[in-house]
Parts: C-alpha cells; sequence; structure tokens
C-alpha cells in the first residue's frame, strides 16, 4: 500500500486554519467588545436583553422555515419527475444553471419583473386585474429567496432519489401498497437524507439573507444577515455584529445536529 | 387443466425492435415447483416481471385462474415475488420488513404478530424479529425476503434468482430447505435461475428458455435425458454432441460406425446430433469399446474423474469415469442404446412429442 504524503495535507490544512478556524476565533474574539474597545459581555446581554433582537432572530427563523419549506414542496416533486425523464441529467443541469449566474444580477433582474413597470404587471394590467404592488412585499421576498434556493434543495434529493434501488419500488408494490403507500412507507424515508441536506443547504444560508431583503424585501423584513451587514458597515458596531454572527454560528450547528445521519440504534437486548 | 393457476398465452414482449419474449405459452398447476431456466438475456425474467405486473406484455394473455390480469396493478396480484437482491427495507428492521404487507392490508396487530413470527420459523429465523437488515448475513437476508413474500400467503410465489448472490454451500442447503419449504406450504413456486444443476435438484418441471422462447418443457429427468436440441443438451448438463446419420429405426451412424439406439420415426438417412453423457460413458479395454479414444487430459474432482480425449477424427470426448486413466494412452468407451440420444434438427417440443408417441406406444 502507498503511504499517504503528508505534505499533501498542507494544502488542505492552511486552508481549514485560514478561511475556517481564524474567522471562527475572530468573531468569537471580537464579539466580546463592545464599540470602544472593551472587553465585555454587554454584546451578548444587549442580543438576549432587547425584544428588538429577539423578534428579529425569530422573523429570520420564521422566513427562512417559510422559504425553505416552499422550497422543499417544489423540489421533492420536481427530482421526484426528473427522474422520470428520459435525460435526465440535461434536466437537471438547467435547474442547476441558473446559480452559475451571480445572485446580485438575478435580484436586479426580478427587480425588473416585479416592479411597477415589470412584465408581470404588463401582464396583469393586460388581463384587466391591474398593476399591482409586487417587488418589497414579503411574498416577493418569499418566492425570490425561493426560486434562488430550488437547485440547492433539488440536488440532494434528485441523487438520493437516483440512488434509490427500483427494486425496492417494485417489492413494495409486490406486497401490495398502493402508489401512495409506497411513496410514504419506502420511496420517502429512503430518501430523507436527500431532504435533510436539501433542508442543511437552504434554511442555514436563509437565516443570514440580506441582500434580498433589501432589494426584493424592501427592507421590511429584517433578518439576522442585515443586521449583521448594518452592524459592520453602517453602525461600525463590529462587536454587536459579530455577537449575532456567533448567534448564527450556533444556530447552524444545532440544524446540522437536527437534521445530521444518526446512527440507527442496535439490537435490543445486547 | 382443472388446478391451473397461471396460464400465459400467446406472450410476446418487445422493446423497440427487441424482441424479448416470443410467443410464450405455458401452464402453472396448482401447488408444483417449476423453473424457468436459461442463460441471462433469454427472457426468464421478463416472464416474472410480467407475472408480478412491473412490466407489461406487448401481446397476449397472462391469466390467474382464468382471469385475465394484464391490466392488473402489481398490488393487487395475488402473488409475491423474492428478488434477485432481495430488495429488502433497509429503513425497517426484520420485524417490519416482513410485517410490510400485512400491516398495509390493516391486519390486526396481534395476527400481524402472530403471523410475521410463524414465517420466521418457517424461514428459521426465529429470535431475529428485532434485528437491522444490515446486520444480517446474505443468506440470513435471503430468508427474511423469502418470510415476506409467504407471510402474505400468496398463490404463487415468484423466485427471481434468489439464490445467485449466495455462496455454494449455503446454496445448496438452500435449494433443499425452498424445495422443502414448498412442499409445506403447498403453493406454486415460479423460480429463475440460470443455474441447471439448481433447476435439475429442485424443480416438479423446468423450462428451458433461449432467446425468447421456451425450447423445451419437462421433468428434470426427461430434460436431462431427452434434450430436444443441441442448445438444451449443452446448458443441461455436460454432454458430447457430435454429428451423425439415422440409419433407420433405432439404427444411427456416427463417427464412420453403426450403433443401437433407442430412438425411431425419423426420415432413413436423416441428418442429426447425438447427444452422449459424459456420466454414461464407460472405460474399458480397446477391444471392448465401442469407440476408441486417446486420453488428452484428466482431473480429478473428489467423486470421479473428468476426463478429456479424441477419437481418431478429432471429436472431443468428455468422460467422468470413476476409475483413473493414462494420459496419452489409448482406451475404449462402451455404452448402451438408451445412453445414445437423437435430436433432429430444428424439431420443435410438440413434433418431439408427437414422434416419442408414435413408437413408445408400439413397445407397450
Amino acid at each position: 500500500m502507498k503511504r499517504f504524503n503528508p505534505a499533501y495535507s498542507f494544502l488542505y490544512i492552511l486552508w481549514i486554519v485560514l478561511f475556517v478556524i481564524a474567522p471562527l476565533v475572530l468573531i468569537v474574539y471580537q464579539s466580546f467588545f463592545d464599540i470602544s474597545g472593551h472587553l465585555t459581555l454587554a454584546n451578548y446581554q444587549a442580543y438576549f436583553g432587547s425584544g428588538t433582537y429577539l423578534k428579529m432572530t425569530l422573523n429570520s427563523i420564521w422566513y427562512a422555515l417559510l422559504i425553505t419549506l416552499l422550497t422543499l414542496l417544489i423540489s421533492y416533486p420536481t427530482a421526484y419527475w426528473l427522474n422520470q425523464t428520459k435525460n435526465k441529467q440535461l434536466w437537471l443541469l438547467l435547474i442547476i444553471l441558473p446559480t452559475w449566474i451571480n445572485l446580485l444580477l438575478k435580484a436586479y433582474a426580478f427587480i425588473g419583473i416585479l416592479s411597477q413597470n415589470g412584465s408581470v404587471n404588463h401582464f396583469l394590467t393586460f388581463v384587466g386585474i391591474g398593476p399591482q404592488q409586487l417587488l418589497f412585499t414579503n411574498a416577493s421576498f418569499i418566492f425570490v429567496a425561493a426560486y434562488i434556493e430550488i437547485p440547492f434543495m433539488i440536488l440532494p434529493i434528485f441523487n438520493a432519489i437516483d440512488e434509490l434501488n427500483p427494486s425496492f419500488v417494485n417489492a413494495s408494490r409486490d406486497l401490495g401498497a398502493t402508489n401512495w403507500q409506497t411513496f410514504s412507507k419506502v420511496i420517502f424515508p429512503l430518501t430523507i437524507n436527500g431532504v435533510k441536506a436539501g433542508v442543511q443547504a437552504v434554511f442555514i444560508p436563509s437565516l443570514s439573507l440580506f441582500m434580498l431583503t433589501r432589494l426584493i424585501g424592501g427592507n421590511k423584513v429584517i433578518t439576522l444577515g442585515t443586521a449583521i451587514e448594518e452592524h459592520f458597515l453602517v453602525t461600525q458596531n463590529w462587536g454587536m455584529g459579530s455577537t449575532i454572527g456567533v448567534v448564527l454560528i450556533v444556530a447552524m450547528v444545532i440544524i446540522m445536529f437536527v437534521t445530521g445521519e444518526r446512527r440507527k440504534k442496535g439490537r435490543k437486548g445486547e | 387443466m382443472a388446478n391451473t393457476i397461471i396460464s400465459f398465452e400467446a406472450v410476446d414482449k418487445r422493446y423497440g425492435d427487441t424482441i424479448a419474449l416470443n410467443d410464450i405459452n405455458f401452464e402453472l398447476e396448482q401447488g408444483k415447483f417449476y423453473t424457468l431456466l436459461g442463460p441471462s438475456g433469454c427472457g426468464k425474467t421478463t416472464i416474472l416481471r410480467i407475472l408480478a405486473g412491473f412490466t407489461s406484455a406487448t401481446s397476449g394473455e397472462i391469466k390467474f385462474k382464468g382471469q385475465k390480469i394484464n391490466n392488473l396493478p402489481a398490488n393487487k396480484r395475488k402473488v409475491n415475488t423474492v428478488f434477485q437482491d432481495y430488495a429488502l427495507f433497509p429503513h425497517l428492521n426484520v420485524f417490519d420488513n416482513v410485517a410490510f404487507g400485512l400491516s398495509l392490508r390493516k391486519v390486526p396487530k396481534a395476527e400481524i404478530r402472530r403471523r410475521v413470527l410463524e414465517a420466521l420459523r418457517l424461514v428459521q429465523l426465529t429470535g431475529y424479529d428485532d434485528r437491522e437488515i444490515a446486520e444480517l448475513s446474505g443468506g440470513q437476508q435471503q430468508r427474511v425476503a423469502i418470510a415476506r413474500a409467504i407471510v402474505n400467503e400468496p398463490e404463487v410465489l415468484l423466485l427471481d434468482e434468489p439464490l445467485s448472490a449466495l455462496d455454494a454451500k449455503l446454496r445448496t442447503a438452500m435449494q433443499v430447505e425452498l424445495r422443502q419449504l414448498q412442499r409445506r406450504l403447498g403453493i406454486t413456486f415460479l423460480f429463475v435461475t440460470h443455474d441447471q444443476g439448481e433447476a435439475l435438484a429442485m424443480s416438479d418441471e423446468i423450462f428451458v428458455m433461449n432467446n425468447g422462447k421456451i425450447l423445451q418443457q419437462g421433468n428434470p429427468v426427461d430434460i436431462y435425458d431427452e434434450p430436444i436440441n443441441h442448445f438444451v443438451a449443452d446448458f443441461i448438463g455436460e454432454s458430447n454432441i457430435v454429428k451423425g446419420k439415422m440409419v433407420k429405426d433405432y439404427l444411427v451412424s456416427f463417427v464412420g460406425k453403426q450403433f443401437e439406439c433407442a430412438d425411431a420415426g425419423m426420415r432413413p438417412n436423416e441428418p442429426v446430433e447425438i447427444v452422449l453423457r459424459p456420466e454414461d460413458l464407460v472405460l474399458t479395454d480397446v477391444t471392448k469399446g465401442k469407440l476408441t479414444v486417446t486420453v488428452d487430459t484428466q482431473v480429478f474432482r473428489g467423486n470421479i474423474y473428468e476426463i478429456m480425449s479424441h477419437d481418431s477424427a478429432n471429436n472431443q470426448w468428455l468422460i467422468h469415469a470413476v476409475h483413473k486413466a493414462t494420459i496419452g494412452q489409448k482406451v475404449g468407451i462402451s455404452f448402451g442404446p438408451e445412453d445414445v440420444h437423437v435430436m433432429r434438427f430444428g424439431e420443435s417440443e410438440e413434433e418431439f412429442d408427437a414422434r416419442l408417441e408414435t413408437y413408445e406406444g408400439e413397445e407397450e
């Protein structure tokens, strides 16, 4: 057997130290300083003591949940259907394609589409409904966020369904299960890991969305991401921004733990 | 037949231009062990899938107790399948796997428990009910797959090469167990395999298939002793096949000599093929032998010596001998008239049966 050359792990370790460990340490470190540079716990007191931050947190979680749920509702059937198609890799590619375009560009495109003079309102006027306020609504924020996150949900679910052994489906039918029973008792439980991975990939980034909240949501929804941005760029209160960052990191860890794969319990009585 | 449970009538299956099944006709009786035997790609699994309802026939009728079931969905059919890869649900434990079919049908909990434990007892897995599938060996998984199928009390059990993933020893043991299980349950088994030994050992009736057709149907002894053509003779057991000529009834000539045989009903001087099974050939002195061959190689197989030899016309002869021979030596081989199996070219099973009746009737 070839021995692994430790020199190859150098780049990996360098990367981890520079871009994962160092930023984490810096954020945690920063979170203990107030705006004038004094070591303090005030940031955490402010965060957990003020209704504003807690409301913001709940808001973030609530919208992230809505976005994740909407994304999941659209992605699962889509991934399932994609798997039945003949050129599934091609269709999948078409769905992944938009992720190659910069997020900001897509956000601006939606401003054009949803604005007062946008194509959607043109259409609504044409069919006689008249122009509606679409941009800067919570609905448009959720819609655009879901649009952007959908590929990240479809991909892991698609892979999970793709890997599903078709004889499981046959076996289920063979044993008398209807299509719905086959789905709920066999297909879904066996692809749940894809769903979990998708939820991780969507929920966590959705917690800290900030560009979309402003461009599409019109700052009506203030998420933790927006708050971090404001603290770092506007109020220059890096300590408070870092504190929110720490909260987000803890939230991620919790989500990963909840959706993570757990070892199946072994045999009883041994 | 009164107790016919399944019949295929002129069933065809095509995938685009490829013909998977070509005019398949057969009937299965209740309570028998049937085997579909053929090389991979011969269409045997397709028959199983059509019967289970996973795919549909292009044309023809599939009947279950006289009722056409072509369009009946898989979940409504009274057949259950044991899959080649077992297809045990990895997210359920042994008990829940076996109970799957029953719980779908809303059978009372207590009855499910009773029947599942009974099924596990039948496949000798008592006490394994709370194991996870991943904890089981291949042979145990195979038994769970059988238990999962028989717990639903199907009228026909379909088995798609269920033993192919097991090692040789376990496979032999499972062959005996499956056969016993079938006798005990009294339900019809339709077993698919490419292993002729397995088919001969287990079946009441074998269907030999090739290229989407059933070539021959019969009990294991008939198929072994009276192969209908070159393919069947070659596929079932080992055989020596040489070209010959039917001189007249009960007299055939091959490798330049004439021999007595037990076949009749053919045209005089009709070209035929002769099958001689290696275990029917007896080594003897050159003077006593009907044929003289030179021994090329000899392999000791434990119970027999497998001897490859050739005659003066360079025909290869495989002999299973109890006693050892010497390589390079000339030996005689002898055989009885009953050991000479004559096959006509292009004879169908019906023609074969009809011809057999014409002269076997005379003897009795």
